[in-house]
């Protein structure tokens, strides 16, 4: 258990790599964005609201890239004990939760001049709700129980088990869906996209990757600090407690 | 007395034995033992359905008196219902035990957690889950639902509950040291509720059609085969997730 | 069949971590049956989570625990069927009544269910073994929580401070259950802070483990 990769070559590591995924990630933003909202063709069926999808669908690829990370880091952590890898999970959900609510938001304003409402429970839209609260139970949890390293054990459970339920909400919801409404609604991300609008996609995809790594690696970071402080305090009130005990 | 104890030798083989019957006797016990424990205690499972009844009354009020309207949504409401009642009282399905040191002593005798896990979900379904499907039939004559459906509604319950029931333990495993868990176990447990509330709704409506179209009832028709799958899948789940979670809150 | 030494539970450098801190550290004893082992220490020195190591709730991280059993070739840390814990916490539900108590934790540890009233007895509980648990005092219940190690014959005794509240009288009776049961070749290990006065104790101490990082 305390043979595993120790979390000072990480610190060592993460403080080299951070900056370099931040300034990527600007980088990657500033260019995907400048060409998806101004010099992308607008869609000839749906006009410039098509420059949402350079949003949402980054973000929604995000959420569930997100999670897949954390289910992993989970699994890790459960398998090999191994604190990095909770703390990997714990520092990953926040951002999958941000990420899925850009995407939920994004979704709601890409529906209303398609739709003509915010809301339709499409199954996609539907599945990522359900993914949203998921993501909110599982920081939940990670609050609720004080000892970090027995919340990091619980959640990774919740994780493994999230997981293994995201394929079947998909399922569910699909065939919900088809159950209740005749498939009559666009479909979200055209069968052919001209490269013109492909290409920006892809480096919003890379630029949220990006985020995505240098937001981990920094939550992580604050993380192993925050936990060598509390580690100190104890000791530090131990040593302090243990001479009047004689 | 030391004359007794001293014929009390310890004699080697007894301790050693461990048969399948000794398990299931102690499975038997301990659910006896919640079972006593849940009617002693003010009557848990009463609440529970006048909760259910609440929700269910409440309805008509929000909706309006619209009979065929009701009858139309009565199977989701009532699921819905029975979820949002169910959901009361996982928090107190491990806490008591962990919180007096019973769970300890519990995991020293012949079951293994997932065992304790199975044996106190079963006494919680007896005293939660069969409650509220025993006043199923009433409630559906206040919303003028259909004889046959009900039936179906009801067999949707009896396959869906003990799943809903399982998974309900894996939240309440997993929170086992939380205070007031009761929101947190709601929220741990609603995205795995989905799947199993889809396709028993969906299995009602096909029965309606079939029923309406003047055919038999088909159990292996798919929403029913898939909701006993997720049933069955949730309930699995649920169980070796369950354990986990109290082995893990047993080691602290 | 009377105790030459039939089981011995030996603890060699045990290690337990806590939130990322060693609470013990390099823990060694050796309790044979006879002479039940006495650990003591100051507070936090972690007697209690030596206990539940053994009795299998807590991971190692360090060290080895073997159990020896008569009839048992290879050594192996014990088993729960071989062990008796009565922790700090006494398990009573205060709407079954002590008889009631003992006879679930006798069914389900399948153990006679004549043990009961045996253990009833041993420990003076039977006057009040109609009485619900919510009306017992604090030593009463914890009368109620040690009359369990009476239902079932188990070689390894884990107490967690049984003397706590208890008066005098509920004390001898304690110190002749566990006197019998070493006689009978079990063995005990019991956390205190008081001396329990057993004949042929043995003493372990434990001292805080020394701070090293646990990562």
């Amino acid at each position: 258990m305390f043979a595993l990769a120790n979390p000072h070559r990480f610190l060592s590591y993460s403080r080299v790599l951070t900056p370099w995924a931040g300034g990527l990630a600007a980088v990657l933003l500033l260019v995907g964005l400048v060409w998806g909202l101004a010099f992308a063709p607008p869609d000839y069926q749906m006009g410039d609201t098509v420059r949402i999808m350079f949003v949402h669908v980054p973000s929604a690829w995000m959420a569930m890239a997100a999670y897949t990370f954390m289910a992993s880091a989970s699994l890790a952590s459960f398998i090999w004990r191994h604190s990095l890898a909770d703390i990997a999970a714990r520092a990953a959900a926040p951002l999958g939760l941000g990420f899925n609510f850009l995407a939920l938001v994004t979704g709601a304003l890409w529906g209303q001049p398609m739709w003509g409402t915010f809301w339709v429970w499409d199954a996609r839209l539907t599945s990522f709700l359900v993914l949203f609260f998921f993501y909110i139970g599982y920081i939940a949890l990670w609050e609720a129980i004080e000892d970090p390293h027995k919340a990091g054990r619980a959640a990774a459970i919740l994780a493994i088990v999230g997981f293994i339920n995201v394929p079947i909400v998909k399922f569910s919801v699909d065939w919900w869906n088809t159950l209740h409404q005749p498939a009559s609604l666009i479909k979200m991300g055209a069968p052919a996209i001209h490269w013109t609008i492909l290409t920006p996609l892809l480096i919003m995809v890379a630029a949220y990757t990006a985020l995505f790594v240098a937001l981990v690696l920094m939550r992580m970071r604050t993380e192993i600090f925050i936990r060598q402080i509390h580690r100190l305090q104890i000791s530090t009130a131990l040593d302090t407690e243990a001479p009047a005990l004689g | 007395m030391d004359e007794q104890d001293s014929q009390r030798h310890m004699s080697v083989t007894q301790w050693d034995m461990q048969s399948p019957a000794s398990s299931w006797r102690a499975f038997l016990a301990l659910v006896r033992r919640d079972l006593r424990l849940a009617t002693a205690q003010g009557a848990g499972g009463l609440q529970v359905v006048v909760f259910f009844a609440v929700v269910v009354t409440l309805i008509p009020f929000g909706l309006g008196p619209d009979l065929p309207l009701l009858q139309a949504i009565a199977p989701g409401l009532l699921w819905v219902a029975l979820i949002l009642a169910s959901l009361l009282t996982f928090d107190r399905l491990f806490q008591a035990d962990f919180e007096d040191g019973s769970l300890d002593g519990l995991v020293c005798g012949p079951l293994s957690l997932e065992g304790i896990v199975l044996a106190k979900a079963c006494a919680h379904w007896l005293t939660n889950a069969a409650p509220l499907i025993a006043a199923t039939p009433v409630l559906a004559l206040l919303l003028n639902m259909d004889m046959g459906v009900l039936g179906f509604l009801i067999l949707t319950f009896l396959v869906g509950t003990p799943g809903l029931t399982l998974i309900g333990a894996l939240g309440a495993g997993l929170s086992v040291g939380v205070r007031r868990a009761g929101i947190l176990i709601a929220l741990l447990v609603m995205p795995l509720y989905v799947p199993v509330l889809i396709f028993a709704i969906g299995a009602i409506e096909q029965a309606r059609r079939t029923l309406d179209a003047g055919g038999g009832l088909d159990l292996l028709e798919p929403n029913a085969l898939f909701l006993t799958a997720a049933s069955l899948v949730a309930g699995l789940v649920g169980v070796i997730a369950a354990a986990a979670g109290l082995r893990l809150h047993i080691s602290g | 069949m009377t105790g030459q030494g039939d089981f011995e539970l030996v603890g060699q450098g045990l290690a337990c971590a806590r939130g990322g801190r060693l609470v013990l550290d390099g823990v060694s004893f050796a309790a044979r049956a006879g002479a039940p082992l006495v650990i003591t220490g100051p507070n936090g020195v972690g007697k209690s989570t030596l206990l539940r190591v053994i009795a299998g709730f807590l991971d190692l991280a360090g060290g080895r625990l073997l159990f020896k059993a008569p009839s048992v070739q290879e050594e192996a840390p014990p088993a729960a069927k071989h062990i008796h814990y009565v922790g700090h916490l006494d398990g009573v539900k205060s709407a079954l009544c002590v008889r009631d108590h003992l006879i679930f934790w006798a069914r389900y540890m399948g153990a006679e269910p004549c043990s009961v009233d045996a253990a009833l007895d041993a420990f003076g509980l039977t006057r009040l073994a109609a009485l619900p648990g919510a009306v017992l005092s604090a030593g009463q219940k914890r009368r109620v929580a040690l009359a369990r190690l009476l239902l079932q014959e188990r070689p390894l005794w884990l107490l967690d401070e049984p003397a706590v509240s208890l008066d005098k009288a509920a004390r001898a009776i304690l110190r002749r259950v566990i006197t019998n049961h070493c006689a009978n070749g079990g063995v005990v290990l019991v956390t205190s802070h008081e001396s329990l006065e057993i004949p042929n104790a043995v003493d372990l101490t434990l001292s805080p483990p020394p701070q090293r990082p646990a990562t």
